[in-house]
C-alpha cells in the first residue's frame, strides 16, 4: 500500500466568509428599495383582467383600493360564494364606501385630498352590478377619480 | 494608556442580514399597480331633460349584453375590430356624411384644425363580464390614444409620450378623449 498525496501540504484554504454579511446587505437594500409593504390580506379571490393601456399609480399614499371578488374557500361558510366587497381587511357592504372613503380623506393630509385616487380591484369574473352599485356609492362620495386595476398584456400585432 | 478592547466577532453579522432580507422578501411585494385611469361623472339627483339632443352621426354608441357580446352602431362586432372602427370615427379623415362633425377651432402649433364633435357612448348590461367591461374600454382608450400618438408622430416626429406639455395639450385637444357611459340597463335578466 502506498499513499497518494501528502496531507497538509496542498490542501485548499477555506473560503473567506468576510464579504458574506456585505452581499447579503446589498440584497436586502435591493428588496427593501423596489418593493412595497403588503396592506392588506386579499380575502378574496382575484384574477386581474389585462389591458394594454395602462398608467401607473404613481404616489401609492394616495390610493385607497376597493377588492371585489369571491371570498377565498375559507370564508365562503360565512359570506357565500357571491363576488363580495373587502375594504381593508374585512368584508363590506357596498353602502360601507361612502364611510371607506371619508375615513380615508380624513388620514390624508388636506392639500393632498383632490389627488386622491380610488384603485378598483376587481375579479374578471365579477358580473358589473356590483361594480355599477360601487361606482354609484363613489360618486356619491365625489370620489370621481378611479382606477381599474388591470395588468399588463402582451401587444398583438 | 488605552487597554486594546477585543475584536467583536462579526461571524453572525451574516445571518442577521439574511434574518432581515428574508423578513423584507416576506412581508413586500413587488407588483406595480396599474390599471385604467377614468373620471367618474359627478353624482346627480336628478338627470336634466334640457339637455341639448346630440345628432346621431355625433354619436359611437356600443352596447354590450350579459352574454359579453358587442353590439357598435347596430352592428354585432367582435372585439378585435372595435379599436378601428373607433378611431375611423373619432378621426373622420374622409368627412364622411355619417361620421361626426367638426368644429373648426384655432389651435396652438397646428393653426386652424377640425375638431371632433363625435362622442363615444359606452354602455352595458348588469349581467356584463367586468373583464369584457375592461376590454373594451381598453380598445376605446387604446383608439385616441393611436390617433393621439399618429398625430404627434406626423407633426412632430416624437411619441406623444415625449412631447412637451404645451405640445401633448394640443394633441389631447385635437383628439379628447371622450367616453360616456350610460347608467347600465338590465335587459338580460340574471
Amino acid at each position: 500500500m502506498h499513499k497518494f498525496k501528502k496531507k497538509g501540504s496542498n490542501e485548499l484554504p477555506p473560503i473567506s466568509t468576510a464579504s458574506l454579511p456585505d452581499i447579503v446587505f446589498m440584497l436586502l437594500f435591493f428588496f427593501m428599495v423596489s418593493t412595497t409593504m403588503r396592506e392588506v390580506t386579499l380575502m378574496v379571490r382575484q384574477t386581474l383582467p389585462s389591458a394594454t393601456e395602462l398608467n401607473k399609480l404613481e404616489k401609492k399614499s394616495l390610493v385607497s383600493y376597493i377588492y371585489v371578488g369571491v371570498p377565498h374557500q375559507q370564508y365562503q361558510r360565512a359570506f357565500g360564494t357571491e363576488p363580495r366587497v373587502q375594504l381593508n381587511d374585512q368584508f363590506a357592504e357596498v353602502t360601507d364606501i361612502l364611510d371607506y372613503i371619508i375615513v380615508e380623506r380624513q388620514a390624508r393630509n388636506e392639500a393632498e385630498v383632490p389627488f386622491m385616487i380610488t384603485s378598483l380591484k376587481v375579479d374578471e369574473y365579477t358580473r358589473m352590478q356590483i361594480v355599477q352599485d360601487i361606482k354609484q356609492e363613489l360618486r356619491k362620495a365625489a370620489a370621481l377619480h378611479i382606477n381599474y386595476s388591470a395588468r399588463r398584456k402582451a401587444e398583438h400585432y | 494608556m488605552a487597554r486594546k478592547v477585543p475584536e467583536i466577532p462579526s461571524a453572525s453579522l451574516a445571518d442577521i442580514a439574511f434574518m432581515l432580507l428574508i423578513f423584507f422578501l416576506v412581508t413586500t411585494t413587488m407588483d406595480v399597480d396599474s390599471g385604467l385611469e377614468r373620471r367618474l361623472p359627478p353624482f346627480v339627483e336628478e338627470i336634466d331633460q334640457d339637455t341639448p339632443p346630440i345628432k346621431e352621426r355625433n354619436v359611437f354608441i356600443v352596447l354590450v349584453n350579459r352574454d359579453n357580446q358587442l353590439l357598435v352602431e347596430g352592428e354585432w362586432m367582435q372585439l378585435g375590430e372595435l379599436r378601428e372602427r373607433a378611431k375611423e370615427f373619432m378621426a373622420n379623415p374622409l368627412d364622411r356624411e355619417d361620421l361626426p362633425e367638426k368644429e373648426y377651432k384655432e389651435v396652438e402649433f397646428f393653426g386652424e384644425v377640425g375638431i371632433t364633435k363625435g362622442v363615444i357612448s359606452l354602455q352595458n348590461d348588469l349581467g356584463t363580464q367586468y373583464g369584457t367591461y375592461i376590454a373594451v374600454q381598453n380598445e376605446l382608450v387604446g383608439a385616441i390614444n393611436e390617433l393621439r400618438e399618429d398625430l404627434a408622430k406626423a407633426k412632430f416626429g416624437k411619441s406623444f409620450a415625449n412631447l412637451s406639455r404645451d405640445e401633448q395639450n394640443a394633441v389631447r385637444e385635437i383628439y379628447p378623449q371622450r367616453i360616456s357611459e350610460a347608467e347600465p340597463k338590465k335587459v338580460g335578466g340574471q
